[in-house]
């Protein structure tokens, strides 16, 4: 039985990974914005298996306390934290407006930057645990229909890199999840094609990647290959795309 | 999104409803809020073409091991229930030919199972529901608390608010295992009579008949619970159907030599095998959308409920029409009241079969049929639905108005507008 914190935990990916921890009987930590949301939630879960379950308030914007978001769900300690929060607006209707992408980035790295900052310390100190941090294939290469999201998930990424490297030594686990396109309501306006994916599977790739340790897994794995492709297309061609 | 029998022509708009405070957004266009969408007909799509897909509204709010109760959201499946109650002991008391359903779906078609002789249809083990109107008010309803609410929206259709909650009793449960017994009938005298005694002795009882037969022989099928306590966890399908094929693989000559496959290679009586319950509930849940079988097409299903001697003349003119089907299922429904206004159960016998949709030659038979049930004072099944005449559904279901007054104005549905609205 793991104590477990989801942070976004009414998004489509955090739920399906709820479930799964429910079954296994874990005690969980639920954080989001909506609390009516969390409270339906928790009930669920409660249902499905979970042992204690618990809810607490939680806003990705400047004004949250992160640090002391972090000393209150602390509490005993935690074995895994997962963050799955995010927003994805239209690049369209965001990118030429100063203060919509400000808040997407804000949304999307600085706060989970800002998270596994006020969390890293204390799994250093606890010298063991798992975070495990959802970005995406979005933020392997910028692309005109997506850069905004997608510069912030490289952010994450990115910064992911660096806090695996840094907490390697004192036994905590940096996990980054890129999934590819799954079907959830932030995706609700999307024609869906082949490669969409359901949350649940991409919930139990999560799991499967606690189970072995992995460093980034991409879900379902078939992303890595097409990610690599879509990497090594030379920018003076890959600038003449509209992808 | 598509009707389960692939209608309407163009698929229509769907809007998915995740949480309860999603709704207050939902209004601005008449809708319908749909769940699975299993059902065959017209019913599970909206008169406006945009339906509200409640299916993310999936979460169990409390269940109460001691006394089975389980309150729940609109869109959990069934399947998704019985994987939680049934290691508890507890379990569905009526349960449709397939896992996938939501409770709302089940609740607005009151659907039955195999016992309906002892058990009635889905409505009865309801206790309570929450429906939400589109004016706001929020409707908690019983059989003792605003009832009119209640009844109403039992085999209401959806038509009556969204619902949102409902309190459900489940039955106890001594495992995950039944055993069941196999019968083979030669001809409709023998189903009667195997459908009376079973139903006095056995909690499940259901028969698959061969159409296209001209004795309409058939195999009895009767199953009860056991006490095992293996774990016997709801399969995923073995196998799914990939893509529509552009022909369907279903015709005269292939059902024939289904049919008379399935016939004999049933096992004869005295060998009754114990299955997992998945297994005796769900049987065509084991081919994950057998629906695109059908072809582009798509087909149709006709379920009636006509008194007991009627069966033979409507299974007289579908074998004259040739169009026959390999899913023909036959069942004796008990007398037990379900509380829904529009509930289809009724004492006599259902018949269900699928048709391959061959337009015209279709609508020809189904007319045929629609004549017999229609003098014997039959009825169809809305869920299965898409041609039904609105005189007969009028007939079949007088407390279709009290259903259209309490009926939600930014709520209908496309067999709504069909069958109240053709005057």
């Amino acid at each position: 039985m793991a104590r477990i914190l989801i942070v976004g935990a009414t998004s489509a990916i955090a739920i399906a990974s709820a479930r799964l921890f429910a079954a296994r009987g874990d005690d969980l930590v639920l954080a989001a914005r909506n609390e009516e949301r969390l409270g339906s939630l928790a009930a669920d879960l409660r249902v499905r298996g979970a042992g204690a379950v618990d809810t607490v308030s939680f806003m990705a914007q400047p004004q949250q306390d992160y640090q002391g978001f972090a000393g209150r769900v602390w509490d005993q300690g935690l074995d895994c934290l997962l963050l799955a929060h995010g927003s994805l607006r239209s690049q369209d209707r965001c990118q030429d407006d100063v203060t919509a992408s400000r808040r997407e980035f804000e949304v999307n790295a600085l706060s989970t930057i800002c998270l596994l900052a006020a969390f890293a310390g204390r799994f250093a100190e606890q010298g063991a645990g798992n975070m495990v941090v959802i970005s995406s294939v979005a933020g392997d290469r910028g692309r005109q229909s997506n850069y905004l999201y997608g510069s912030a998930k490289a952010a994450v990424s990115t910064y992911c890199q660096g806090l695996r490297n840094r907490m390697h030594s004192s036994g905590v686990r940096v996990i980054t999840i890129k999934p590819g396109f799954v079907d959830t309501p932030m995706t609700a306006g999307f024609e869906k094609g082949l490669l969409w994916t359901q949350p649940e599977q991409i919930a139990s790739g999560i799991l499967r990647a606690l189970e072995r340790g992995s460093d980034v897994v991409y879900l379902p794995w078939f992303w890595r290959y097409i990610m690599l492709v879509i990497r090594l297309i030379p920018e003076r061609w890959f600038k003449r795309l509209s992808l | 999104m598509r009707s389960w029998g692939g209608l309407p022509e163009h698929p229509q708009r769907s809007r998915s409803l995740n949480w309860r405070d999603e709704l207050a957004e939902c209004w601005d266009e008449p809708t319908l809020a749909v769940g699975a969408g299993r059902s065959y007909g017209d019913c599970g799509l909206a008169a406006s073409g945009e339906v509200l897909c409640t299916t993310g509204m999936n979460r169990m709010l409390q269940f109460d091991q001691n006394s089975g109760v389980l309150r729940c959201e609109a869109g959990v499946s069934l399947g998704d229930i019985l994987r939680h109650t049934v290691p508890a002991g507890w379990i569905l008391p009526v349960l449709p030919g397939t896992q996938y359903v939501t409770v709302a779906g089940a609740i607005a078609n009151d659907v039955h199972g195999k016992n309906h002789h002892g058990f009635g249809t889905f409505g009865r083990h309801v206790k309570s529901l929450l429906l939400q109107r589109s004016d706001r008010e929020l409707i908690e309803c019983s059989a003792g608390n605003r009832s009119e609410w209640f009844s109403a929206s039992i085999a209401g259709l959806g038509l009556t608010g969204v619902i949102l909650q409902a309190e459900l009793q489940l039955k106890p449960v001594a495992g995950a295992w039944l055993q069941c017994d196999t019968v083979r009938f030669r001809e409709l005298a023998e189903f009667f009579a195997l459908s009376e005694e079973s139903d006095q002795n056995y909690e499940y009882t259901v028969a698959w008949i061969d159409c296209l037969h001209a004795r309409s022989r058939g195999i009895f099928s009767r199953a009860w619970h056991i006490e095992d306590a293996r774990p016997a966890p709801l399969r995923e399908p073995r196998f799914r159907v990939p893509f529509t094929p552009p022909l369907s693989p279903v015709n005269r000559f292939t059902l024939r030599a289904f049919n008379s496959l399935y016939y004999h290679r049933q096992r004869l009586r005295g060998h009754p095998d114990t299955i997992p319950l998945g297994d005796w509930f769900f049987p065509l849940d084991s081919i994950g959308s057998w629906n695109r079988l059908y072809g582009s097409r798509g087909f149709r299903q006709y379920q009636c409920v006509v008194p007991a001697p009627v069966v033979r003349d409507l299974l007289a003119i579908i074998r004259r029409s040739a169009q026959g089907s390999f899913l023909a299922v036959l069942k004796t429904f008990g007398d037990l009241q379900s509380p829904g206004l529009m509930s289809f159960p009724r004492p006599g016998v259902t018949l269900a079969l699928d048709f391959p949709w061959r337009g015209s030659a279709t609508l020809e038979l189904f007319a045929q049929l629609d004549a017999v049930v229609g003098s014997n004072d039959g009825a169809i099944y809305p869920a299965k639905d898409a041609h039904m005449q609105g005189a007969d559904f009028r007939r079949a279901y007088p407390a279709w108005e009290t259903v259209e007054r309490l009926r939600d104005p930014r709520l209908k549905s496309l067999l709504w507008q069909r069958v109240t609205e053709d005057s």
